[in-house]
């Protein structure tokens, strides 16, 4: 090239007779070295108060987007101003981008006014944006009832063998998690319970501590949280993905109800395999407690067992099984619910299924602590 | 053909009697009012083409005229029944009367393209499972997927999905058959092989066909009569067939169909 070495871009002005502003252009204009800044540009413009602008690109290097951001902005800045540009002195590479970027004049109100509303409108507005999900998740609610209700008279129409398989992978398929989850929750009950107890030479009681817990209310609670991250985000990211896939559009259109179709089953195989799941885990739980006692505190299996059986009560397992029951419902509710208001991009999916696990864990345990009160007032 | 209780031997095209019936249609996302006042008729056996701008509201229209979405004023009929108005139940009924074909096919991935076309067929009619299963071999026959009864929608290409897709459109033998973009996608050749095949349902099945697409070479080959959405106006500028519309059209259904080049002289 037979351009002088400039190292930085050049930009000055001359003014010239009638009104003529000569913007001359030199060196790279390139994004990756330093450009003059657009203020320096509009200020000369404003002192000069050309009516027209012209250019003189002949000590112009290479040149990119770099330089084609400038110019547009110049020529908005001077098209406001109700100043003309004569673009004939540029390149004719920048002239035709240039027309190509000023051919479709913007499309009023595309953008977005990001003005920011004083504190009192965002409170009101987050106030009235809090309502609809409360009812989405309401009417949610209702329409699942409804579903049930057909499913009682026979008539809710879903393929039972999805049932058979969304009953697999929410049970025997979640067997192992559930294991090592329970059992290391008992031997931390057992360890918690047996350097306090051991003070007292109280340390056979760690059998009742681990039994009552892990079956009034650990049983329950471990297995709702590890199945709402596991089922309730699998649930949320199905129907995620089968809602952007316009599977769902599909559904409907076909007169089938999504409802009855994909969430019924979903609702149906956890409802069915929390309490069992749970029962499984109590038991775990009472063996990794045992495993504690009986390795760490000496104690005899057998008097272990004895001393579990004797401290929980067949009232305390069934209220157990009876919370796994219900978080079962709640865990399949959120994460079908969240799964059904999936946006429409890939991104959605996955903030359907974090969603999921949120609503999942905030429903289970603030049903634990409802079902702490009732069951104390009840008396079991 | 196999035994199938379904009315394929309906009147063939030739009666011009009304089937879909829009009325002063507006569209809206909350505020936002996509497009207003669109009227407009399509005949029984019409193959009726939505055109428009990207972004103007065509597959919005579409999915109106399905119930996917709810009109924000206006109504839709079909023949002598008012779909807008309609109790779910009767609107369900019209529903079996339709056939989607969505943009991407929209295949249930968890089912097999024999399950796909056999759950609107196991839902609705009293078949058993051995003759669903027939029935859905042949309509992948008609769609040239003769052999793929077993295959999951992940497992065959793009164009074959949205074969699929149109036999588990047809399933039901459909009065209506909506395609959303039918064209997206495909290679010229397997795009052309489609258009080809809407025809010829149109022809044996006698079946109307609506149609939303921006392809010039399917709206020209398979249109027997279009609308033509403005994005600029947020009306319906146009509506006639797409070769009448290329000489007497607005400037802005010519520049559309031209390509934008010249005033719609070929």
């Amino acid at each position: 090239m037979q351009k002088p070495a400039f190292v930085a871009a050049g930009l000055s002005f001359a003014r010239s007779g009638d009104g003529v502003l000569l913007v001359r252009l030199a060196g790279p204009w390139r994004l990756s070295v330093t450009l003059p800044s657009f203020s320096t540009a509009e200020r000369q413009i404003s002192e000069a108060k050309p009516c027209r602008l012209s250019f003189d690109a002949t000590q112009l290097g290479d040149w990119d987007s770099g330089l084609l951001t400038f110019l547009t902005d110049l020529v908005d800045f001077c098209t406001a101003q109700g100043i003309e540009v004569e673009r004939s002195g540029l390149p004719t590479g920048v002239q035709r981008l240039l027309a190509l970027a000023t051919a479709v004049p913007e499309r009023s109100g595309a953008r977005q006014a990001s003005v920011m509303p004083s504190w009192l409108a965002r409170i009101g507005g987050a106030f009235l944006g809090a309502r609809q999900p409360v009812l989405d998740m309401v009417g949610f609610i209702g329409q699942a009832t409804i579903a049930f209700g057909r499913l009682a008279r026979g008539r809710a129409r879903f393929r039972r063998s999805d049932l058979l398989l969304l009953i697999q992978q929410a049970g025997a398929d979640a067997l192992g998690i559930v294991t090592l989850i329970s059992f290391l929750v008992g031997t931390i009950l057992a360890f918690v319970g047996a350097v306090q107890l051991q003070q007292f030479g109280a340390a056979i009681y760690v059998a009742d501590l681990v039994g009552i817990a892990m079956v009034r209310e650990m049983g329950a609670m471990m297995t709702a949280i590890v199945i709402a991250g596991r089922t309730g985000a699998a649930y949320a990211a199905q129907l995620g993905s089968m809602k952007v896939n316009q599977e769902i559009d599909a559904l409907t259109t076909m007169g089938i109800s999504p409802l009855e179709f994909l969430v019924l089953p979903r609702m149906l195989a956890l409802c069915l395999m929390m309490p069992l799941l749970c029962l499984y885990a109590d038991f775990v739980g009472i063996l990794g407690g045992g495993a504690v006692g009986v390795g760490m505190l000496h104690l005899a299996p057998l008097v272990y067992y004895n001393q579990t059986a004797a401290a929980v009560h067949l009232g305390d397992l069934v209220g157990g099984v009876f919370k796994a029951s219900v978080y079962g419902v709640l865990i399949a509710l959120s994460g079908c619910l969240r799964g059904t208001q999936c946006g429409d991009s890939s991104s959605a999916v996955g903030d359907a299924a974090t969603a999921a696990v949120v609503t999942g864990i905030v429903f289970v345990i603030s049903a634990c602590g409802v079902f702490s009160v009732v069951f104390y007032v009840l008396g079991i | 053909m196999t035994p199938e209780p379904s009315p394929i031997s309906r009147q063939p095209s030739a009666s011009q009697d009304a089937h879909i019936n829009v009325r002063n249609l507006t569209m809206a996302y909350g505020s936002f009012v996509l497009m207003r006042d669109l009227t407009f008729t399509v005949n029984r056996g019409d193959v009726f083409v939505i055109m428009g701008g990207s972004g103007c509201g065509k597959s919005t229209l579409l999915r109106h005229l399905i119930g996917l979405n709810e009109p924000a004023k206006g109504e839709i009929w079909y023949g002598s029944e008012n779909f807008t108005a309609a109790e779910p139940e009767q609107r369900q009924r019209m529903l079996q009367r339709f056939g989607v074909l969505y943009q991407s096919g929209a295949l249930w991935s968890s089912m097999t393209l024999a399950e796909n076309i056999g759950l609107p067929l196991g839902e609705y009619t009293t078949l058993s499972p051995g003759e669903i299963r027939k029935v859905a071999s042949l309509k992948l026959a008609l769609v040239g997927l003769k052999g793929f009864e077993d295959f999951y929608p992940s497992q065959i290409s793009g164009g074959m999905q949205k074969r699929a897709g149109l036999a588990r459109a047809m399933a039901l033998d459909p009065e209506v058959l909506f395609f959303d973009e039918p064209s997206a996608g495909l290679d010229p050749i397997s795009s052309k092989l489609l258009d080809d095949l809407i025809l010829e349902l149109r022809e044996s099945l006698g079946a109307t066909i609506v149609v939303v697409t921006h392809e010039l070479a399917s709206i020209f080959t398979i249109a027997t009569n279009s609308v033509f959405l403005d994005v600029e106006t947020r009306t319906m500028t146009d509506l006639g067939p797409p070769k009448e519309l290329l000489h007497s059209g607005s400037a802005g259904v010519r520049r559309f169909l031209s390509r934008g080049e010249g005033n719609g002289a070929k």
